[in-house]
Order: structure tokens, then C-alpha cells, then sequence
């Protein structure tokens, strides 16, 4: 069927704005890649769009992938990011499994304590009194013990394991299987879905998170990376880079240190986000027909 | 079925045990992360004690409503309410549509790839972090930023924009809106799936354009995902993050900027002025609670569409 002309152009209009939104999407981070690529005494002549970098030199990253601090901050993340997701991973795996268990005695009892501090939850002052009455304080577990669980993400995995038929954990027990031969052998490796969406919110928090480091972190060799960038990209602090560049004016040598460094703490994201994007989304759908 | 005598309660000890151990991590963990801490609210009311352990929170003298009332009396009172009130309101009216028009947008486009290309680059800026995001606004808003190279092509003069009041709403509501606008499209996008495509087809013989099919079928098809969105949104009215104000702001902009969440940390965390700010934390979360049972209640009246 021959498509009517005003039909023709509202999907012309359609495609036009559509590409549009993906330009502004993008291209704050092609600003970015064009900055950290560039030559300062270059770049201070550049105003307005960019679409290549002004001059090249690598001058930026060489001093970002070399300081010291992106390094520990560095290595501070990667720390926080797989204890966080591990703890999180085994203790709402077993916590989705006995909620989602029709002939538990205490099921709504247990449903019930969670579910409440979804809605009521301790102030950011006494929760933060009492991570430093746990003597959490300066210590990587004050990021990863105080969210070691999350009750939309167990919601989430606990509707998946809700969804697997009962019939298979009926005939595992009448061979004689207990609980955690159940949850280990069946379980698991059906519900690697949710687990995987699971792995993925918790591990890009982890990545992404700065707050809890700012107050409760004081050793700056305990900074995870996201709060090294807040103080090079917010507060304008220098890690020291500045004299491993030769030449240019403070202002764009500055400049592209910050984009080298939003860069490389960005491009792992960047890089594996496309590949993971159906389970993010696969969240969101199990997480919304819950509610 | 769901019986508590002893007999019931001991069968399900013998065959459910180990379900039980395998709840101890969550119980200690909300315990002692989510429990304590709701019940150290108390300490709004009482003077806190720093430096004797948990009993800090409950061996100081009862104040009652001291700190509530000094809040409401004191003279930043109204500019946090107005900041946080306007922050939540143009996030209602701007952000709020933004997704909901893209998901009408994306369900129109009828080239199946080019649909998932702009999708996975629209819902890229939800995973980077904050901190970069905000590393990037406030490097645009600069006076030799790129923001003021287009406010100069356009005829305007360089201003420092973070640096001034007028600005910040703006640039706080834009950049959300651009952060969240492709993330927070996923679920209309699936209420959009769900519409029987029977009456469309039936739109089409009826000679219905495309505009009128939007109007008249995908709007009303979606509402009650829109009616849902829309309370939880007002639920949370008076509960703007700190996140990202507080590292976007600067003392030069608090008229504009400071916020309830932003001042609870300055008081409690830098001035240690710590009953004060859990009481001003503790009087926002029951407005947010009182707005959101409100707001349900209104939705389950008009529309038969609630929460809970």
C-alpha cells in the first residue's frame, strides 16, 4: 500500500528529529574525545563547534594514564565495584529465593520488613552517624556495606525465580535435594538473566557512585575514581599533571587533561554498554510489571 | 493454608530451615542499615549526643518540636521550599513529557534498526556518571565555554553561567531532561507495544492520519502508565537529589540552587549541627509521604489507576 503524502512527511519530520536527539546525545562526549586529543596552544585559537581536534597530541593521556592518583582511584573502584557486586549478588540471590517460595511460613512476615524501608528509610544524618558507629569510617566497606542489598533489584530476581515453574524444585526434592542443592543447581543457572541485570545495576552504581566516598572517605589514597575526577573536573585541583606537559596556556592544558581523564574513566562504560544494553532494559520490563 | 500454632510452625522448621539461614545476611543487613538508622530519627527530637556510641541517640535531652519550629521560622525556610518546589515543577512540566513524547516518537519510526540505533545512543547518558556529567556542564558554562560560544553566535554576550542565579534552573532541568529522556521512554515504549494493533487498522479505514491515531488510540492506550508515572513523580516533589546540585552549585547561587536535600548536608555534615538537620531531613520525608498517599489517593478517585 503507497504510503499518503502526509504520512511521508511526518516520518521524514520523524527521522529528522530522532537524529537530531542522537547528535545532542553524543556529541557533548565527541566534545570531550576532540578536547583530550587536542593541542592546548591550539585549542586556545578553537571557539564554538568542534568536529576534529585542534592539532593532535597525546600529551594529556600520556599524563592522566601515568598520575598517580587516577591509578588508585582506579584500583579503589575496581575494588568496590567487585566486592559490592559480589556480596550484593550472593545475598539477594538467596533472599529472592526464599521469598519467592510459596510454602514459607513467615513469607509475608519476612516481604514485609523489606518492603517497609523502601518506603521508610533513616535520614542521611543518622544513617551516617551509625556507619560511623559500625567504625566504617575511612574505610573502601563504608561504600559497599551500608548498600550491600536493594530491595528493587531483589523485587526484581524474586519475580524471575517466582515465573520457574514449581514442578522442577518438586521432583529435586523428592530426590532427596535440600534448599541450597536447589537454589545452587536449578536456580541459578535459570535465573542468569536477572543475575546478569542484577550484576549490571549494582556494578554501574558502584562505578558511577561518589557521594557516599566524599563523607565518609577522608584518605585521599582511599578516593575511589569518581571522586579524584570530582575534584580535577569540579574543583579544578591539578593532581600534579600540569608539569608533564610542556607547553600552553593553563586554561587548555587543564582543559585537556579533564577531557583525557572523563575519557578514560568513561570508555569502559562506553565500550561495554552497547553489548549489555538488552539485559539493562530486560530490567526495567520485570521491574515495572512488579509494580 | 498460612497457619501459626505450633504444629504448622514446626513442620515448616523441619522442611524450610535452611531457607531461614539463608535469610540471615538480609535480616542483619536491614537491621542494622535500615532499621537502626529510621529509628535514630528520633534524634530530631532530642538533643544528639556525639562521641558516646548509639546511645547518643537516645540518652539526650528530649527538645520535642524545637528544631522543626526553628526550621520553619528561620530565614532560609521559604527559599528551599521555593527552590525545591520550582526544581520539582519544571521537572513535572518539562522532563516529565519528554519521554512520553520520544516513546511516541520512536513507535512511529518505521525502520526497525534505525528505531534500536536511536535508542541504545538516547539511553547511553543514563549510565555515564554523574560526576562527568556535571565535570561537562561546568566546563560548557564557562564564560569561554562552548555554551557561550553559542550564546556569542547567536548576537548574546559571554557570562559565566554557573555563576549566576538566573541560569541555574535552567541548565539543572535541561541537562536532566537530556540525561533521563531516553531511559525513562523504555516503559511507555513497552505500554506502546502492548496497544492491539486491530485498532489501528481500524483507524485506517476510518481515514484517521497519523496525528489523530496518536490522540486518539497511543495517548488514551498508555494513560494509565502515565497516570502511574505521574504519582510516583509527585511523590517525590519535595525530594530533589543533592547529587547533582552540590556539584553544580557554589555559595554565589544559592538563591536559586540550594535545596532541601543540599541544606540537610551543609547543616548536619559541615556545621555538625546534627539534631537540627535530621529534623529538617525527617520534616521533608513526611511531606514527600503525605504528598504521595495525596496524590494515589486523587489517581485511585479520578482514574481507578493507584499504587498501592
Amino acid at each position: 500500500m503507497k504510503r499518503p503524502l502526509g504520512e511521508n512527511i511526518f516520518i521524514t519530520v520523524n527521522t529528522i528529529v530522532l537524529t537530531l536527539l542522537c547528535i545532542l546525545c553524543l556529541y557533548p562526549f565527541f566534545y570531550a574525545i576532540c578536547v583530550s586529543l587536542s593541542n592546548p596552544q591550539e585549542l586556545a585559537k578553537v571557539s564554538g563547534f568542534m568536529y576534529k581536534p585542534a592539532g593532535f597530541s597525546l600529551d594529556a593521556y600520556k599524563a592522566v594514564l601515568t598520575n598517580r592518583q587516577i591509578f588508585t582511584g582506579y584500583r579503589n573502584t575496581l575494588f568496590i565495584v567487585f566486592f559490592g557486586v559480589l556480596i550484593e549478588l550472593v545475598i539477594t540471590t538467596m533472599t529472592a529465593y526464599v521469598l519467592s517460595r510459596k510454602n514459607v511460613l513467615w513469607r509475608n512476615t519476612l516481604m514485609m520488613f523489606i518492603v517497609l524501608t523502601m518506603y521508610f528509610s533513616g535520614g542521611l544524618i543518622p544513617t551516617y552517624l551509625i556507619v560511623r558507629e559500625y567504625g566504617l569510617y575511612d574505610s573502601l566497606w563504608s561504600l559497599i556495606l551500608p548498600v550491600a542489598m536493594n530491595a528493587y533489584n531483589m523485587i526484581i530476581v524474586r519475580t524471575y525465580m517466582a515465573s520457574i515453574h514449581d514442578s522442577l524444585s518438586e521432583s529435586a526434592m523428592i530426590d532427596g535435594a535440600g534448599h541450597f542443592t536447589i537454589l545452587w543447581k536449578i536456580f541459578v543457572p535459570l535465573c542468569k538473566p536477572s543475575l546478569a541485570v542484577l550484576v549490571l545495576y549494582s556494578g554501574v552504581g558502584h562505578w558511577n557512585g561518589w557521594f557516599r566516598a566524599f563523607i565518609y572517605l577522608s584518605s585521599s589514597t582511599k578516593y575511589p575514581l569518581q571522586l579524584v575526577l570530582r575534584n580535577l573536573l569540579i574543583q579544578g585541583s591539578t593532581l600534579d599533571m600540569m608539569n608533564s606537559i610542556a607547553s600552553g596556556d593553563h586554561e587548555f592544558v587543564l582543559n585537556t587533561l579533564k577531557q583525557a581523564s572523563v575519557m578514560v574513566s568513561t570508555l569502559p562504560i562506553l565500550c561495554i554498554y552497547p553489548l549489555l544494553q538488552k539485559y539493562f532494559v530486560g530490567g526495567i520490563m520485570i521491574g515495572s510489571i512488579k509494580e | 493454608m498460612r497457619k501459626f500454632n505450633s504444629a504448622s510452625i514446626k513442620r515448616d522448621w523441619k522442611w524450610n530451615w535452611p531457607l531461614y539461614v539463608m535469610m540471615i545476611p538480609a535480616v542483619v543487613f536491614y537491621i542494622m542499615f535500615a532499621y537502626i538508622p529510621m529509628f535514630g530519627n528520633i534524634m530530631a527530637f532530642k538533643e544528639f549526643v556525639p562521641g558516646v556510641g548509639i546511645q547518643g541517640f537516645f540518652i539526650g535531652e528530649w527538645v520535642g518540636l524545637k528544631y522543626f519550629k526553628q526550621f520553619i521560622e528561620g530565614i532560609y525556610f521559604w527559599r528551599l521550599i521555593r527552590n525545591t518546589v520550582l526544581i520539582s515543577l519544571y521537572n513535572l512540566i518539562f522532563s516529565f513529557p519528554a519521554p512520553i513524547i520520544l516513546a511516541i516518537l520512536l513507535s512511529e519510526l518505521p525502520f526497525k534498526g534505525y528505531k534500536r540505533v536511536v535508542q541504545t545512543i538516547t539511553y547511553l547518558p543514563h549510565f555515564v556518571s554523574t560526576v562527568v556529567i556535571c565535570g561537562l556542564i561546568v566546563n560548557f558554562s564557562l564564560s569561554t565555554g562552548l555554551f557561550n560560544d553559542f550564546i556569542e553566535l547567536f548576537g548574546g554576550s559571554r557570562v559565566p553561567l554557573l555563576q549566576d542565579p538566573k541560569y541555574f534552573r535552567t541548565i539543572y532541568v535541561a541537562s536532566g531532561i537530556w540525561q533521563g529522556i531516553g531511559w525513562g521512554s523504555i516503559i511507555y515504549l513497552s505500554a506502546i507495544a502492548g496497544i492491539d494493533a486491530s485498532l489501528y487498522e481500524a483507524a485506517v479505514i476510518d481515514g484517521a492520519n497519523k496525528f489523530q491515531q496518536i490522540i486518539n488510540i497511543t495517548i488514551p492506550s498508555i494513560m494509565s502508565t502515565i497516570i502511574i508515572m505521574f504519582i510516583l513523580q509527585i511523590g517525590q516533589m519535595m525530594n530533589v537529589g543533592s547529587e547533582k546540585i552540590m556539584l553544580l552549585y557554589n555559595p554565589s547561587i544559592y538563591e536559586t540552587s540550594d535545596v532541601i536535600s543540599t541544606y540537610v548536608y551543609r547543616i548536619g555534615l559541615v556545621q555538625m549541627n546534627w539534631s537540627f538537620s535530621a529534623a529538617v531531613d525527617l520534616f521533608n520525608k513526611v511531606i514527600n509521604f503525605i504528598l504521595l498517599i495525596t496524590a494515589n489517593d486523587i489517581s485511585k478517585r479520578v482514574s481507578e489507576v493507584s499504587l498501592m
